[in-house]
């Protein structure tokens, strides 16, 4: 490890942008699936909710460590002392849980992006990255199988599947975003830190999921990754980080 | 200056005592067993052990690497103790030992099945990712998965069939 020849300093900011992005979408998914737990529709869905958000913020721990390490910064830092605006989550995760149906709605498209997007980071030449995806990829593989289940189940029962509808034409555009240019991609398509454009990726998740989706929502509409898709907030999300800040915001630099 | 041979002894010392750490999860099985430990070095200055996490939010791996720490530490084999946590390799359940997977069926787990051959990672195919379970009580395959999540990242619930026993499995991942 100690062996890799340094980062130079475009690549280095290239990279914590990617880093912050990806983080902060595990992170405030796993913070959104927390607020089901207690109160999932049965409690073997409360189980794997929980265990789901768990793996999220643990995904979400890992990737700011090593933001961290690449910036000189601290990890808790990171996640729990930013402003509401300085989060670089994708728009899709703006939204409030809501109901079962608009959850379930949102953790499909959420799983089957991030899928795509984990497929190409175990690709990175950033080792600690390509490691961390590879690993990731199978834990996420459970997710994935969960949220087509999910979608499946739901869209079969008929009082839940015009909101299952509702909420994936909602969220459809916000989707998108998931793969939102990133100001300093070129960069890392240079380096191999990313092996394909986040637009490529966005089209191969948009061929892999429409033939599943259209079935019940009929034909969706073209959309695309907006170059604001990350940087867009909502009362709902400031809400959640007043939320997940409290414990910090209510005795500074405390440890335990 | 360690001799090679020195260098060894220390090291299958320390592997020894290794073997006597239970998972704080699971204490059936030792770290060991469960295949967390990856490499281990030593020399004049220190022991350096390698642990590959189950999970990657795996919360038992502080522990782990303090009670590591610790049992290692107390040998005197070197002045020092790091206990390096690597993703590389990634723990796979490929890596749970037979003596580990028997002890975990002597405690209520079905082991892991092994990993399929080729990709299995990206594929949609349910039954390549989540494997039949033996029944750890009587031995029955006719058991039926009632989650693939369960109260730790890296467990799922199952039940049996024949002998109508709840039971967990040591997810295959």
């Amino acid at each position: 490890v100690t062996d890799r020849p340094p980062l130079t300093p475009t690549t280095r900011d290239a990279l914590a942008e990617l880093l912050l992005a990806l983080a902060d979408d595990e992170f405030i998914v796993g913070f959104w699936d927390s607020e089901w737990t207690g109160i999932a529709p049965m409690l073997e869905e409360d189980v794997a909710t929980s265990s789901i958000a768990q793996d999220e913020i643990g995904h979400a721990k890992a990737l700011y460590e090593l933001l961290a390490d690449l910036t000189d910064d601290d990890a808790d830092r990171i996640a729990y002392a930013r402003d509401a605006d300085a989060f670089r989550h994708a728009s899709l995760l703006n939204h409030g849980r809501r109901d079962w149906a608009f959850s379930s709605a949102r953790r499909y498209l959420y799983e089957t992006a991030d899928a795509v997007r984990l497929a190409t980071l175990a690709q990175s030449s950033h080792a600690p990255l390509a490691q961390l995806a590879t690993k990731m990829r199978r834990e996420e593989t459970y997710h994935l199988l969960h949220a087509r289940a999910w979608l499946r189940r739901l869209a079969e029962a008929p009082s839940a599947a015009p909101r299952l509808r509702e909420a994936l034409v909602e969220l459809w555009p916000d989707a998108a975003d998931v793969f939102a240019p990133l100001a300093a991609e070129d960069e890392l398509i240079r380096a191999r830190v990313l092996v394909e454009p986040m637009v490529a990726l966005f089209a191969v998740w948009q061929r892999r999921i429409r033939s599943e989706l259209e079935p019940l929502t009929g034909v969706l509409p073209a959309s695309a990754p907006r170059a604001d898709g990350r940087t867009r907030r909502t009362d709902d999300f400031r809400w959640l980080h007043g939320e997940f800040t409290s414990v910090v915001r209510a005795d500074a630099g405390a440890t335990w | 200056v360690v001799t090679a041979a020195a260098a060894d002894a220390r090291v299958a010392r320390v592997r020894a005592a290794l073997a006597t750490i239970p998972d704080p999860e699971i204490p059936a099985i030792s770290v060991v067993d469960l295949g967390v430990i990856g490499t281990v070095d030593v020399d004049d200055d220190r022991v350096r052990v390698e642990l590959l996490p189950t999970f990657v939010g795996c919360p038992a791996i502080g522990v782990m690497q303090q009670q590591i720490s610790e049992r290692i530490g107390a040998l005197g084999v070197a002045p020092t103790v790091e206990v390096v946590v690597t993703l590389d390799p990634p723990w796979t359940s490929d890596r749970i030992s037979d003596e580990g997977r028997e002890r975990l069926r002597r405690s209520g787990f079905a082991p892991p099945a092994p990993m399929p051959p080729g990709p299995l990672l990206g594929q949609l195919d349910e039954l390549a990712v989540l494997p039949i379970a033996e029944c750890p009580y009587c031995g029955s395959r006719n058991t039926t998965m009632d989650n693939p999540f369960g109260p730790t990242l890296c467990r799922a619930i199952y039940h049996c069939g024949d002998c109508r026993q709840p039971f967990e499995q040591f997810k295959r991942v």
